[in-house]
């Protein structure tokens, strides 16, 4: 992709993502949602960030799937039990790359 | 006059409920940095990405997409996929930010994230402010998230090439996702969304244009609101 072309998907992207932002807080004023809208929103934020994490953990690393030899499946799994009974970023983030680097080391 | 809060002391108080959040920016920031150079581009790319995108699940999703060579209308598809969860949140917050000038709007819209969001609706709805200049609470919050993330991209993009790969530093992009997706699976109905939207996309993964993420996540929405209505109409919606 030539530089050109990132650049302009860059903008696309970043007005884009404005223009989603500004949505509710300019069109709507004080008003809000119909309630069958605000309900299929709900789910977005779940749905999405779990589409980006789980394959990024079980098909992300050098060897990828569901086998003994994937690391950062290992590794994902503790940080998940980290990340869900501590809700840090920092905690999550210390766990989860010091479990990959020591069962690399290990394996 | 009834005795409002002064505006830099609600700024103050917004500045206050973010700071706890800051650490973990950094490393978040300086990924997207480096997955920017992963995917060849140059570090000024790298740093207009956060300036102009400025959605950190984005930028590294774009970054990756890119680096797959994947087409340019799927790179833009899938970013505002993972960024419509904006609109929510903008709708959400309209009531308290709403009834503003425009010239506030706009910056304050560029500012919203998950985190100046989930601060910022949690202290109208809770906190004792009634009116008031609240969007200075909001713009405490929201600011130094993006000072902060700016900030983390120019270390990612400046330390980025010094980084060993053996380090597999793109690994902090779930990571951080996992922390994030932890608050929003609230009850039944968003469990199913995330067990649908994560599931879907990891058996789609092999899916034509890199399109999996995309299938994944409006299968999870979907899920969610049958689930949500199966269970309102048993009667054991929670």
């Amino acid at each position: 992709m030539s530089t050109g072309v990132v650049w302009a998907l860059i903008c696309i992207i970043g007005l884009g993502t404005f223009l989603l932002r500004l949505s509710g807080i300019q069109l709507l004023g004080g008003r809000t949602l119909p309630d069958a809208v605000m309900r299929t929103l709900r789910y977005v934020p779940a749905a999405v960030i779990a589409a980006i994490v789980v394959p990024a953990i079980v098909n992300g690393g050098p060897e990828p799937g569901f086998t003994l030899e994937n690391t950062r499946l290992l590794a994902g799994v503790i940080a998940a039990g980290v990340a869900w009974s501590t809700r840090s970023v920092l905690a999550t983030l210390g766990t989860g790359m010091g479990s990959l680097w020591l069962l690399e080391w290990l394996l | 006059m009834a005795a409002q809060p002064a505006k830099q002391q609600v700024f103050r108080q917004g500045l206050r409920a973010v700071a706890p959040m800051l650490p973990g920016v950094i490393p978040f920031g300086m990924t997207a940095g480096i997955a920017a150079l992963e995917a060849g581009l140059d570090p000024l790319t790298g740093f207009g990405m956060s300036l102009i995108i400025f959605a950190g699940a984005a930028q590294l999703v774009v970054a990756q997409l890119i680096a797959d060579g994947a087409l340019p209308v799927i790179v833009v598809l899938t970013a505002l996929i993972i960024n419509l969860r904006m609109v929510m949140y903008s709708a959400s917050i309209a009531p308290y930010l709403g009834h503003l000038p425009v010239h506030w709007k706009m910056p304050l819209a560029y500012l919203l994230t998950d985190q100046a969001y989930a601060l910022s609706i949690t202290h109208f709805q809770h906190g004792q402010m009634a009116g008031g200049p609240r969007h200075w609470f909001y713009l405490g919050a929201a600011l130094p998230l993006w000072v902060i993330w700016l900030l983390a991209t120019v270390l990612g993009v400046w330390l980025g090439s010094a980084v060993p790969p053996s380090w597999q530093v793109g690994f902090a992009l779930p990571l951080v996702f996992l922390v994030l997706l932890v608050p929003v699976i609230r009850d039944r109905p968003s469990t199913v969304a995330a067990i649908a939207g994560g599931g879907i996309a990891l058996a789609a993964h092999d899916a034509p244009y890199h399109l999996g993420l995309t299938i994944g996540a409006v299968t999870g929405v979907v899920s969610g609101v049958s689930a949500e209505l199966l269970l309102h109409r048993r009667g054991s919606a929670e």
